[in-house]
């Protein structure tokens, strides 16, 4: 069985599980780990965003 | 020359602080063979239950994948590396170097990001053992 997501999925996925577990390692109650996983995964999210469109404007 | 001695600091950590124990060498091993377990056996079971679900959905994404898992090796640096970071993933490498997964032709485009998510499934194992060590010595609540 092979699986072949999209790039975008893939880079998704690999933003949610990296994000919980810097959450989780990097500080130190429940509140603080929630906000930092979120803040986590808003920058690797963004990050796919801002390359996907300095690829575009590269390109053309 | 007046010996002065200036007062030391108190650690940040100080009250949490407590001798190396038994659980300080057990947890970060088991946490090390099955991912998240090193979390568990000191009851912490919700952060122990993420972690271990994050590390393994994403190792076995990344052989779904057909990611290529690095075998021991003393070749190219990025090959060597790239074992470092798979080891990482424990029982999960070790199950899938007897399985001889992870060692086909990459046939399609995303087959390297099974190749990336397996070395930082195995990294981020790492960071989890860490955080089971402090947990075991009380840096950490």
């Amino acid at each position: 069985m092979s699986l072949a997501l999209s790039h975008f999925n893939a880079a998704v996925l690999f933003a949610v599980f990296a994000s919980v577990v810097f959450g989780i390692t990097q500080r130190n109650n429940a509140r603080d780990q929630l906000r930092y996983g979120l803040y986590c995964f808003v920058m690797f999210v963004g990050g796919v965003f801002v390359a996907g469109w300095l690829m575009w404007f590269l390109r053309r | 020359m007046a010996n002065t001695s200036v007062p030391k600091k108190p650690l940040a950590d100080a009250k949490y602080a407590q001798p190396i124990n038994a659980i300080s060498i057990v947890a970060p091993a088991v946490g090390w063979l099955i991912p998240g377990a090193g979390h568990l056996i000191q009851k912490r079971w919700i952060r122990g239950l993420l972690l271990m679900a994050s590390v393994v959905i994403m190792f076995v994404l990344g052989v779904l994948m057909d990611g290529r898992i690095y075998r021991p090796n003393g070749g190219d640096i990025l090959d060597i590396l790239g074992f470092i970071g798979d080891i990482g993933a424990g029982g999960l490498y070790i199950v899938s170097l007897a399985r001889d997964l992870g060692q086909g032709a990459i046939a399609h485009a995303t087959a390297d990001y099974g190749t990336k998510y397996l070395i930082v499934a195995g990294l981020l194992n790492f960071i989890s053992v860490a955080d089971a060590y402090h947990i075991a010595v009380g840096k950490k609540p």
